[in-house]
């Protein structure tokens, strides 16, 4: 069971992310999308937006600080493990607290404002009660974890030692389940709703997170393409299949 | 030098009258989905008026376009690219569906399936976006014929510094229509501010269009635009705009707006311009001079020199003889009697405008003095301030003079006309008054009055040897020759099957289309196989196999030489096949 929940089961969802988001983009281009409804309603749009993406991008950093930037690596470079979770805390909690802020607007804007509740598919529903979860269980960890001290058999849990390790293993092929099983109820089952969101997440409209316009900053203002220029185009508007290429 | 073409248009105003044909056909053939309900490519807005969506114009409020920044150089509006990447997850300036307006329809079932009753059921309206029943309160053509003008008109932001002196009692007011498609710009402020690059102009034809499948729905072009004409369909999370019809346009005919305009108001053709030139011209520092300068980007194409170097950027040959017969130039450089909408906005725009002169016109004719009288025309354009400030603040940043020039010369153009049509001999002093040739007044007349289609509309196919790649054509499934009568269309597996059954539908309309708008006789609509395309009967004539023959000639034929085609009994066709043709249709076929 357990190599099935900390081995299997990340590999399942981490490779469903992967092809999943080939197979969308091959095919679904035109569905990929912010599917935004700002056009129905703006004025709590326009705080609780902001405020959550805002948000889950410096708990994203936090996340990359905390799980891929080794223990080793902050103690050589003299941060003690008080002043670790003193930065974690005072970067993490402000940055949690507007995500779920901004995240509980949103939710509420939805549910209240007809139009964009009309818009809201079976889809969204399931993808916004997974990632509500494990915002949520990731604050109570935070919380519990550090503010409170009431980690396992009234200890410190120090994710550093059991969880982060672990995530690192997953990316060289070798996670040691051992290192999960220790680990109290709340990082665990933030761990593994994380990984059911990341094998959400191709076919939810989370893809957007990919299409980050970065190269706005470089292009030219104003862009110019030939009308034959669009790849593949062959009869009508069907994009030309591979091996039916026209004879040139 | 740098020769670009650029595929452009110009509406008459005078010749407006405000039918909606245009904005009706253009939305039956793009925006009739669910998502673009409340979108209009093409609108009619009457001026003054607020226009749609509501108050566009005020970029104060709306931040569309560039400004001209104290270095001299040109920034958006709405911000730059660090400002839209901030902003990104919630668009500050994006107007909301109200300022639109709310689609709605009628819930027809509740009126059809009433019962007998004392009072009359009605249909009560219900809001395409909240599905729920609305109070119908504004809609993208509410203050149509100055409707409600004491309360909304007041508000048209062009008439910012003249409200004081326009008035609204019946008697003094004046109005046009303003049709509006997107202006295809040469510096598009919308294709600037989308994040995604999914915005592009054409090579080619300088068409401005989003590309689907890359744009994310991040909504910058919406507000970048500041004719907001790119909107947002909120079913697919994409923004989509006018096309300039361009499957039309590439294989040669009219965009369906200027297709189908009642007033023949709208011209079609080609300008080159000197791409390299575009930025310092949109950037000049003096408002006023943005109409010139937007001039003096364009290129004459029967110079030489033009000529020489539009081949060596690559424009084709038929392409430059196009362009040398287009009405926009004719119109544009000519006359000089076409004018950008919101030259101020410095985003170049390629759709330009014939100002009206019937304002002026009403006002004499009102009078009581002869309306056609040369001197009486020029003394009201130099008295009738209010419209001509009104126009001047439409398509000139506010400068009259221009707009004055174009309107003496529709003013000439007129007097100078109704001494030919009366008889009476020409007066070459007229035409010299406006600084024009006796001949080429009467060449303008012919293009603005007469208004040929051919002469309207000078657009040149896209390259014949890239047809097989255009949208429209699809080309390439092996049918040689679309004028033979296909009468063999039956494959293996029944009619419309096997190699050449089918005809392109947008090939069968091309054709149809030239053949009826280029005719002078009445053609008929009827199509091979003794078929009728629809979509293409316009009324005139009477195609065959509209109507099933008449009850004799079924019983002849069907006695005479065909009794296979009596199914009726179970027997089964000649042919072994399915035809679902009404039997004078299969008859033809079979014959």
């Amino acid at each position: 069971m357990s190599t099935f929940l900390w081995v299997i089961f990340p590999y399942i969802c981490l490779a469903t992310f992967v092809v999943g988001h080939v197979w969308r983009y091959r095919y679904d281009k035109f569905g990929w999308t912010t599917r935004s409804s700002q056009l129905y309603e703006d004025k709590l749009l326009r705080i609780g937006s902001p405020l959550f993406h805002f948000g889950i991008l410096f708990v994203a950093v936090g996340h990359f600080m905390g799980l891929i930037v080794p223990q080793s690596w902050t103690e050589r470079a003299g941060m003690s493990q008080e002043l670790y979770h003193i930065v974690a805390l005072l970067g993490g909690l402000p940055a949690g607290i507007a995500c779920l802020v901004g995240l509980a607007i949103l939710v509420y804007r939805r549910r209240t404002v007809g139009p964009v509740f009309r818009a809201t598919t079976v889809n969204d529903k399931a993808m916004y009660a997974v990632l509500a979860v494990v915002i949520v269980l990731g604050m109570w960890n935070t919380i519990a974890g550090t503010l409170l001290n009431l980690g396992i058999a009234g200890d410190h849990y120090n994710y550093r030692d059991g969880v982060s390790p672990w995530f690192r293993q997953i990316f060289w092929f070798q996670p040691d389940a051992s290192l999960m099983e220790g680990a109290p109820i709340g990082f665990q089952l933030h761990a593994l709703l994380a990984f059911l969101l990341f094998a959400m997440w191709p076919f939810t409209r989370l893809v957007h997170v990919f299409s980050a316009p970065i190269g706005y900053f470089t292009r030219p203002y104003i862009v110019y393409r030939s009308r034959d220029e669009r790849p593949g185009t062959a009869t009508g508007t069907r994009a030309q299949k591979r091996g039916w290429e026209r004879v040139q | 030098m740098r020769v670009m073409a650029q595929m452009a248009m110009v509406m008459n105003l005078d010749k407006c009258i405000g039918c909606h044909t245009c904005s009706v056909t253009c939305k039956q053939a793009w925006t009739n989905r669910q998502g673009t309900e409340y979108v209009w490519f093409n609108n009619v807005e009457t001026r003054p008026g607020l226009g749609y969506p509501r108050g566009y114009e005020d970029q104060e409020e709306w931040k569309g376009g560039w400004i001209r920044a104290d270095n001299g150089r040109l920034k958006l509006r709405a911000g730059g690219r660090l400002n839209k990447m901030l902003n990104i997850f919630s668009n500050p300036k994006m107007p909301s569906i109200q300022d639109y307006y709310e689609p709605w329809t009628y819930d027809y079932e509740t009126l059809l399936n009433a019962p007998a009753q004392d009072t009359f059921p009605v249909a009560r309206p219900t809001s395409l976006i909240s599905g729920k029943h609305i109070n119908i309160e504004w809609s993208a053509n509410w203050d149509d014929d100055l409707g409600g003008s004491t309360e909304h008109t007041a508000k048209d932001p062009m008439l910012k510094g003249i409200e004081d002196k326009v008035k609204f009692e019946f008697e003094q007011t004046f109005m046009f229509y303003l049709p509006r498609i997107c202006e295809h710009c040469l510096n598009p402020s919308c294709a600037a501010s989308c994040p995604s690059g999914a915005i592009y102009k054409r090579e080619e034809d300088g068409i401005v269009l989003v590309d689907q499948d890359k744009c994310r729905g991040w909504r910058m072009c919406v507000t970048g635009c500041p004719y907001k004409k790119v909107y947002f369909n909120h079913k697919t999370g994409k923004a989509e705009k006018c096309t300039f019809c361009y499957p039309r346009v590439e294989v040669g005919i009219p965009t369906v707006c200027a297709e189908t305009c009642v007033g023949r108001l709208r011209y079609i053709g080609l300008m080159l311009y000197d791409a390299d030139k575009v930025l310092e011209a949109a950037a000049v520092e003096n408002e006023h001079d943005l109409y010139e300068a937007q001039r003096s980007v364009f290129l004459d194409p029967r110079d030489p020199a033009v000529q020489r170097e539009a081949e060596r950027a690559g424009i084709p040959g038929d392409w430059i003889e196009a362009a040398k017969k287009s009405p926009v130039l004719k119109l544009i450089t000519d006359y000089k009697v076409a004018l950008p909408l919101h030259p101020e906005y410095r985003t170049m725009p390629m759709v330009w405008y014939i100002p009206p002169l019937s304002p002026v016109v009403d006002v004499i004719k009102d009078t009581g003095y002869d309306a056609e009288d040369k001197d009486n025309l020029f003394a009201a354009i130099d008295a009738l301030r209010i419209p001509i400030e009104y126009l001047a603040n439409l398509f000139t940043a506010g400068d009259t003079r221009p707009v004055e020039d174009v309107l003496r010369r529709l003013a000439a153009m007129r007097s100078y006309m109704r001494d030919i049509n009366l008889g009476r001999d020409p007066q070459a002093h007229i035409a010299e008054a406006v600084g024009m040739e006796e001949e080429e007044m009467y060449e303008m007349f012919r293009l603005l009055a007469i208004a040929k289609y051919g002469d309207r509309y000078v657009i040149p196919t896209a390259h014949g040897e890239q047809a097989h790649a255009l949208e429209e054509l699809a080309t390439d499934c092996p049918v040689s020759s679309f004028d033979d009568e296909l009468l063999d269309s039956s494959g293996p597996f029944g009619e419309g099957s096997g190699r050449g059954a089918v005809t392109p539908v947008a090939v069968e309309n091309l054709k149809m289309l030239q053949e009826r708008a280029q005719s002078e006789t009445l053609v008929s609509g009827g199509s091979k196989r003794g078929r009728v395309n629809l979509l293409n009967w316009d009324g005139r004539g009477m195609p065959e196999g509209l109507f099933p023959q008449r009850e004799h000639n079924v019983e002849a034929s069907a006695g005479g030489g065909s009794p296979h085609q009596r199914t009726d009994d179970g027997s089964v066709l000649e042919d072994g096949q399915a035809r679902p043709d009404n039997v004078a249709g299969a008859d033809e076929g079979q014959q």
